[in-house]
């Protein structure tokens, strides 16, 4: 599965694989097997670019935004930042990618310490990596939450004097109160009301431009995806099944997997007569994946081939990556 | 900076929530737990405080010729007894010796009553005398065996509990909340080794224990403070333990962890700060249980030695006096039962109102 290095990419991953084994018993504790959560996925972001990541729950996205996090160590693989492995830093450099690569969560109302004031949440990322005098951290907090749409004088406030909505715009006011070059939005407008979604990630994509900072975004909604995002990956059982442009993605889409998602999403508009693939069965258990292609238990368009057989990723046209093997 | 979407959803400067938060200021005071917190003023923490102010006795030094006098209200009583040459033992509410009587006379216990005309006290004669010494102000609860007022005494022996008590459950409730947040937040091994402790810890009859280790280490104040420090940790290291794992599960934790802090800034600011409430809450709930132990303690004779007057020392004391001097064991034994409950029920107030689920609805 090779990668074309990418010169201009901000952030680059190789080969990610990340197992959690599974234990029994309850003092000599053996290892039975591996929750395969993560096998081997790779993908690159540009700087200022937004790369979303979909597919359904347990499909190891989540996983992915830890270990880009640093709050998981990969089993195997490299991620890179501007070249170098993220895992090998420490100390200074450690607190440096701490201040890079920042994250907004799903829940804003888990995300935010109940204790803590608005001013004190917000610098966190300053204060615990850089020397900052409270004036320079004050001034800083006030700017930033203007660029969110809040009032400076909130600084002052707790959480639960905010809606649901004010306290994703505090998330992210946190996530860019150190001028970080990525930002991991792990489904962050999935827990705020419709009416909401659409000024949180207009926010989202002004501050993009603003910054010129990356996103990765993860997402099971696909209209967030196709509005937000400039590339797009498709994640199947720790694997990515198909990459490309999120327009060229959402046109012409060839994984079977990738079909049956978008045909499972409902439409903008009723009398849109489009491809109708239900698939059947439950996702398998990553603990013991399907040998060959793991979706062939579950792919319409089965051959042979399928079971005995993991497809290689090909490049299908530029930028368009596709695992199957129909192509 | 150029601007951002500007939005609807946008609140009001805080203005308006100052006044908010000043109007639910005085909403909490008028819902004030009012008795048990008066209560608390007026039996322990205004005599703890001025006990050497407001005692109109010495707590240690009694006088004996005032000894077992009875509370204020109630008066000196008299009884009327035939003298005869021997009183009958069986009889001796009805009679009175001729010796015994001639004594009681002599020293001015007694009047005649019936006959003694010439002055002397003969058989047949009836005997008014003083049954018991009437109560007075000057000791309001009356004294004990040794003659000390039982009022000043519970008021230095409620500086004692509550000293006791405070400093116990400092002790106590920090080690077992430093402990129960690490065995959470560390998980794994640390976890297992500091849980199975207190599980041992629970295990053991806590009086028991307490006695073996005033025996180990001696009694006294301070092995009043640790014996109970001891007892109560272990509490604490589980409740917190709890809590902290749920603080743990949620995304702020996540989230200082990408912004780098380390892990004992994890723990103190943002983990911590959300255990406050069930820190002090517990800590109001133990002080109750710390009073009854340091009472049981001492009535045991394991506790604060003898002449301080802790509140259990003086139950202890008025045991064996139930029955003729009830005073002496009632009045702390009240002292105990009025601060214990109130404090559980300022306790359970502040469970309430701390409770961020009841307070921001």
């Amino acid at each position: 599965m090779a990668v074309a290095t990418n010169n201009d990419a901000l952030l680059e991953v190789r080969n990610l694989k990340k197992y959690f084994p599974v234990t029994k018993g309850l003092i000599l504790m053996k290892t039975i097997g591996y929750v395969q959560a993560v096998d081997g996925i790779s993908f690159s972001i540009k700087q200022g670019e937004t790369v979303g990541l979909v597919g359904e729950s347990g499909c190891g996205k989540t996983t992915t935004s830890k270990l880009l996090l640093r709050l998981e160590n990969p089993t195997e693989g490299d991620i890179l930042l501007e070249g170098r492995d993220i895992n090998t830093f420490r100390g200074a450099e450690l607190q440096d990618y701490r201040t890079t690569v920042q994250a907004v969560f799903q829940d804003p109302w888990s995300s935010l310490s109940p204790r803590m004031r608005v001013r004190d949440i917000v610098s966190e990322p300053l204060v615990v990596n850089r020397n900052v005098t409270t004036q320079e951290k004050n001034e800083r907090v006030a700017e930033v939450l203007q660029q969110v749409g809040l009032h400076a004088q909130q600084a002052t406030n707790y959480p639960h004097e905010f809606s649901g909505g004010q306290r994703q715009r505090i998330a992210v006011a946190s996530a860019l109160v150190s001028y970080p070059k990525l930002i991991v939005l792990d489904e962050p407008v999935s827990a705020l009301d419709v009416s909401i979604r659409a000024q949180v990630m207009n926010l989202l994509k002004d501050l993009q431009e603003q910054y010129n900072v990356s996103y990765l975004l993860i997402a099971h909604n696909l209209a967030t995806v196709r509005y937000m995002a400039h590339e797009t990956a498709v994640m199947y059982l720790g694997q990515i099944v198909e990459y490309a442009e999120t327009e060229e993605l959402y046109n012409n889409a060839l994984h079977p997997y990738t079909r049956a998602l978008f045909s499972a999403a409902l439409p903008s508009h009723p009398d849109l007569i489009r491809e109708d693939i239900v698939l059947q069965g439950e996702v398998p258990s990553p603990i013991n994946p399907p040998s060959g292609c793991r979706f062939h238990p579950r792919c319409p368009f089965a051959m042979p081939q399928c079971s005995e057989e993991a497809p290689v990723e090909k490049e299908v046209s530029p930028g368009h990556r596709v695992s199957c093997h129909l192509y | 900076m150029a601007a951002v979407t500007t939005t609807p959803e946008v609140a009001a400067p805080s203005t308006p929530q100052r006044e908010n938060r000043l109007v639910s200021g005085l909403r909490v005071a008028r819902e004030l737990p009012v008795i048990p917190l008066l209560v608390l003023i007026l039996l322990l923490a205004i005599p703890a405080i001025f006990a050497n102010q407001l005692a109109p006795h010495s707590q240690r030094i009694g006088v004996l010729d005032d000894a077992k006098l009875p509370p204020f209200w109630i008066s000196e009583s008299f009884e009327e007894r035939m003298v005869v040459q021997r009183a009958d033992r069986n009889r001796l509410d009805v009679e009175i010796g001729l010796s015994n009587a001639q004594r009681k006379v002599e020293r001015g216990e007694a009047t005649i009553l019936v006959g003694g005309e010439d002055g002397e006290v003969n058989p047949g004669d009836t005997l008014r005398f003083q049954a018991r010494k009437g109560g007075s102000m000057e000791y309001p609860l009356g004294t004990d065996k040794q003659g000390r007022d039982i009022l000043s005494r519970i008021m230095h022996g409620a500086r004692i509990s509550l000293m006791v008590s405070s400093l116990a459950i400092l002790l106590g409730g920090g080690l077992g909340t430093l402990l129960g947040m690490l065995a959470a937040y560390r998980g794994g091994k640390t976890d297992s080794i500091i849980m199975r402790i207190v599980d041992i810890k629970l295990a053991f009859p806590s009086i028991l224990l307490a006695l073996v280790l005033v025996a180990a280490i001696g009694a006294g104040f301070t092995t009043v403070i640790v014996v109970i420090a001891v007892l109560l940790w272990a509490r604490y290291a589980r409740v917190v333990r709890g809590e902290a794992l749920a603080i743990k599960q949620q995304d702020f934790i996540d989230r200082a962890r990408v912004s780098g802090a380390s892990n004992a800034r994890i723990m103190m600011r943002h983990i911590f700060p959300n255990l406050v409430n069930t820190v002090v809450v517990l800590a109001t709930l133990e002080v109750g249980h710390v009073i009854i132990l340091e009472s049981t303690l001492s009535f045991l004779g394991a506790g604060i030695p003898a002449p301080t007057p802790a509140w259990g020392v003086m139950v202890a004391d008025g045991r064996d006096l139930i029955t003729t001097a009830w005073w002496i064991f009632l009045f702390p034994c009240l002292a105990i039962v009025l601060t214990v409950l109130s404090m559980n029920l300022l306790g359970d107030w502040l469970r309430d109102k701390l409770d961020p689920k009841l307070r921001n609805i």
